[in-house]
This record gives C-alpha cells, sequence and structure tokens, in this order.
C-alpha cells in the first residue's frame, strides 16, 4: 500500500517536474493577484499593512484553487486514470498521494513565496513566519478538499469554473483561521487556537477527503 | 434469519418508482390539504392576532417566514444529503431523484432567509446587509446549494450525475458545522458588539404559537412540493415504463 502511494507521488512530481511552466503558473497568479491591490486599493503603507493577511491568503486560496482543474486532466484523457484505478491497489492511498502531489507543487511553493509579498505588501515581519506557518498548514487542506472537486468535474469540459463554484463554500473555514491568524500576528495576540484549528481540518482532509476523491474519479471513469 | 432483511419492507417498496408513485398519489392531497391549512391559519394569526413586539413594532411579524424557511434551508439540506447516501449505499433510483428535487427547493428556501433576513434588518439594524455570523453562513448554505445544481446541470448522465452530486452533499454535509463554527468564531472576533440575532427578547406564549404552526406548515408545503417535483421526474425518468405509458395514455 505505501509503496504504491510513494510510485503514485514520485510519478506525480516527475510528470510537473517536467513542466515547469505548468509549476509556475499559479506562482505568477498569486503575484500578479497580489499587485492588483495596491493598484486598486491605495499604495499607502499603513492601509495595505492592515489589508495584507486577507490579501495575501485570498490570493494564494485562488493560486491554489485555479490548478485544481488540470489535476487529473491529462491522465483521464490518456486513459492512465482509469487503469490505476482498475489496479488492485488501494484507490485511498492513491488519491492521497494525488492530493499530496497537488500540495507540494503549488501550496508549498506559494507559501515560501509569500513572505516577499508579505513585505511588499508592509505586512509586520513580527506576522511573516506566522503567515507562512498558516499556509503551510492550511494549504493542504484546500489541496485535499480541492481535489474532490476537481475528480467530480474530470470527465466534464467545462470543468474550471464548475470547480471553484464547487469548493469556494468548502475553503472558507481555512480562509477563516488562516487570515485571521496572520492578522492576531499583527497585533501581538496570540495565535496557537487557530494553529490548532487548522491543524485539525488538515487531519481530518487528510484522513477523509481521499475517501471522497477516490470515489468521485470512480464515479468520473464510469461515464 | 439468513435471509431476514435489516431494513423494513417499505423501505424496498419505496424503491419502485410505481410504487413511489401510487403511494404519494395516496399522500399528496393530505399533504397539500395541512399545508394549506396551516399556513392560511398561521398567517392570519401572525399577521392579525399575535401581539406586536413592544421594540420593533410590527415589523417583527416577518420572523414568522424567515425562521420557517431558515429551518426549512437547512433541514433540506440534510434530506437532500441522507437521500444522497442511500442513493449511493443501496443504488436506489428513487433517493437520487429525491435530492434531485431537494436541492431547488432547498435553494429557494435558503434565498428566501436571507431576502427576508435583509427585509426585517432594514428597520431593525438600519442596514439590509450586515456580515452577521448568521447570515453568512446562511449564504454559504445557498452557495453550496447553487454547487450541487451546478454539478448536476453540467453532467448529462442523470445516474452520474446523481452520484457525484451526493459524494458534494455529503462532503458538504461533514463540512456545514466546520463553516458554522468558523464562522461564528470570526464574526465574535470581529464583530463591535452593536447589535446581536441571538440576543432576541425572549417569546411569550402567544408569539410563539403561531410560529409553531406556520413552521410545520412550511414543512407540510415542502413534503407538498418535493412530491409534486418527484412525482413529474418519476414519469420522465420512466417514459419507457409500461405503466408510465398507459398512465400518459389515459390522460
Amino acid at each position: 500500500m505505501l509503496r504504491a502511494f510513494w510510485a503514485e507521488l514520485k510519478r506525480d512530481l516527475l510528470l510537473s517536474f517536467r513542466r515547469r511552466g505548468d509549476l509556475l503558473n499559479p506562482l505568477l497568479f498569486f503575484v500578479m493577484v497580489v499587485t492588483l491591490f495596491p493598484l486598486g486599493v491605495s499604495p499607502a503603507a499603513d492601509f495595505l499593512a492592515k489589508l495584507a493577511p486577507g490579501v495575501l491568503w485570498v490570493s494564494a486560496l485562488l493560486a491554489a484553487l485555479l490548478s485544481l482543474d488540470s489535476l487529473f486532466k491529462s491522465d483521464y484523457e490518456d486513459g492512465t486514470l482509469e487503469q490505476s484505478l482498475l489496479s488492485s491497489e488501494s484507490n485511498y492511498m492513491m488519491a492521497m498521494a494525488r492530493a499530496l502531489a497537488h500540495w507540494l507543487t503549488t501550496g508549498l511553493p506559494l507559501a515560501l513565496l509569500a513572505p516577499l509579498l508579505a513585505l511588499m505588501l508592509f505586512l509586520p515581519s513580527e506576522a511573516v513566519p506566522v503567515l507562512v506557518l498558516t499556509l503551510l498548514l492550511g494549504t493542504p487542506t484546500l489541496s485535499f478538499v480541492g481535489a474532490i472537486a476537481s475528480a467530480l468535474t474530470v470527465g466534464l469540459n467545462k470543468g474550471g469554473v464548475l470547480i471553484s463554484l464547487l469548493v469556494i463554500p468548502l475553503y472558507i473555514p481555512v480562509l477563516i483561521f488562516g487570515a485571521s491568524a496572520v492578522q492576531n500576528a499583527t497585533l501581538g495576540l496570540p495565535v496557537s487556537a487557530h494553529l490548532a484549528i487548522l491543524g485539525a481540518m488538515l487531519i481530518m482532509s487528510v484522513v477523509l477527503a481521499p475517501f471522497a476523491i477516490a470515489a468521485s474519479l470512480r464515479m468520473s471513469v464510469s461515464s | 434469519m439468513a435471509n431476514k432483511s435489516i431494513l423494513p419492507l417499505w423501505f424496498y417498496k419505496l424503491a419502485s418508482p410505481k410504487y413511489c408513485y401510487q403511494y404519494t398519489t395516496k399522500l399528496l392531497p393530505w399533504f397539500a390539504g395541512a399545508a394549506i391549512a396551516l399556513l392560511c391559519v398561521g398567517i392570519a394569526w401572525a399577521l392579525l392576532f399575535a401581539p406586536q413586539d413592544y421594540q420593533q413594532g410590527n415589523s417583527f411579524r416577518i420572523i414568522y417566514m424567515h425562521v420557517p424557511s431558515a429551518i426549512l434551508a437547512q433541514s433540506i439540506y440534510l434530506t437532500m444529503a441522507i437521500c444522497g447516501a442511500i442513493g449511493i449505499i443501496w443504488k436506489m433510483k428513487i433517493a437520487d431523484m429525491v435530492a434531485y428535487a431537494c436541492a431547488p427547493i432547498g435553494a429557494s428556501m435558503a434565498f428566501l432567509a436571507l431576502i427576508t433576513g435583509a427585509i426585517w434588518g432594514k428597520p431593525t439594524w438600519g442596514s439590509w446587509w450586515v456580515w452577521d455570523a448568521r447570515l453568512t453562513s446562511m449564504l454559504i448554505l445557498l452557495f453550496l446549494y447553487f454547487g450541487i445544481m451546478a454539478l448536476y446541470s453540467a453532467m448529462d448522465n442523470k445516474t452520474l450525475a446523481a452520484k457525484a452530486t451526493a459524494i458534494l452533499s455529503l462532503v458538504g454535509l461533514v463540512n456545514i458545522p466546520v463553516i458554522k463554527y468558523s464562522v461564528d468564531w470570526w464574526n465574535t472576533l470581529h464583530q463591535s458588539a452593536t447589535f446581536s440575532l441571538t440576543k432576541k427578547p425572549a417569546m411569550p406564549i402567544e408569539m410563539w404559537l403561531p410560529l409553531l404552526v406556520m413552521v410545520i406548515g412550511f414543512y407540510c408545503w415542502f413534503a407538498t412540493a418535493l412530491m409534486l417535483r418527484l412525482r413529474n421526474e418519476i414519469l420522465i425518468r420512466e417514459k419507457r415504463a409500461q405503466w408510465v405509458k398507459k398512465l400518459v395514455t389515459q390522460v
């Protein structure tokens, strides 16, 4: 079971490494959306500092969301998905490896890029570690929950917008706790409760989401 | 004992579209009659005879639409998710159809709750919309309904669409408590404690009784609407069945 998990993970990471351009796209999107806020709202430093936790979190969330469309697409089209579902290996582990690979290629780079953008938005420096930490805890939840919607819509031609409709309501708790932890950090308030809840949501989604992902994939493949 | 089934017989009988259609033919007039009677009595009682609120005057009377629709919006989601689970587990066509029939009714109830909330909020709080925890979670519930309806309409194959929406509504069901409590927390973190929905004056019995009548009336109305939609859906999906052909040609 674990062997299949590692094999799947390695394959997914190798595939995305071979298409490096795609790896960069969510990051560029993240940077560009964040750039829009000073242009659209106000470039004043104190105002941006207040806005920064929410803007950074919403932009990261959207960037993670946009890459979901292609998560299962190419494997669905060339039949790889069907074969791996037919194999005797656990579909649960396969789904988990997929979602983890998605996080490693989108969520993790986003979290690592965030300090740079935090600097540009004048986020107080004591809040930057908290920002990175919440993104590290929160974005995997986004990947796991988002993979469900991606699996549900993989057989459809118009998956893109539909995924956002399905997933955004489910992302709200992560956004609330992620952004408010950073907000608290800027005010010097404790953040451990927020981090604990983000961690709890992460554990719950890692354990439960693969069931839904595997069931959705089987549904999509049977069409 | 080996052959004895765990579930009662009527559960299996209801799985047959034909039986379900005939059964709802018998039930429908009762629920429709009860809904009309209860809603008429409830509205007359609520609007004419229930006492005024000592602070809000007559504007509080919209509670008699607002609260039942909000309750219904939530319980319809639960109904839909449970039917989705039944559809996945026992592969019952009827459960799929019930879940399908539920979604638009639930969405309209959530919408009604939001609209009446806005109309009520204007005289009471002085603004149409407040980012209050309860309003926000109702809005998110409406989004969940929209997502399910969008997914349903995007898929051509009805069986697969039913399965997909069932998975999604179960995922939503797991998420609803998480969403509810996180929105509560978010609100208490941010709210400046100027007003709150939860600090209503305790309701006297003569205000509460018409509300109860309205809630039961709304439930009966939901059952009626659900059965009507379900019966249409049965006829459409079973259009090749012999009994449907016979039924339609009779009319």
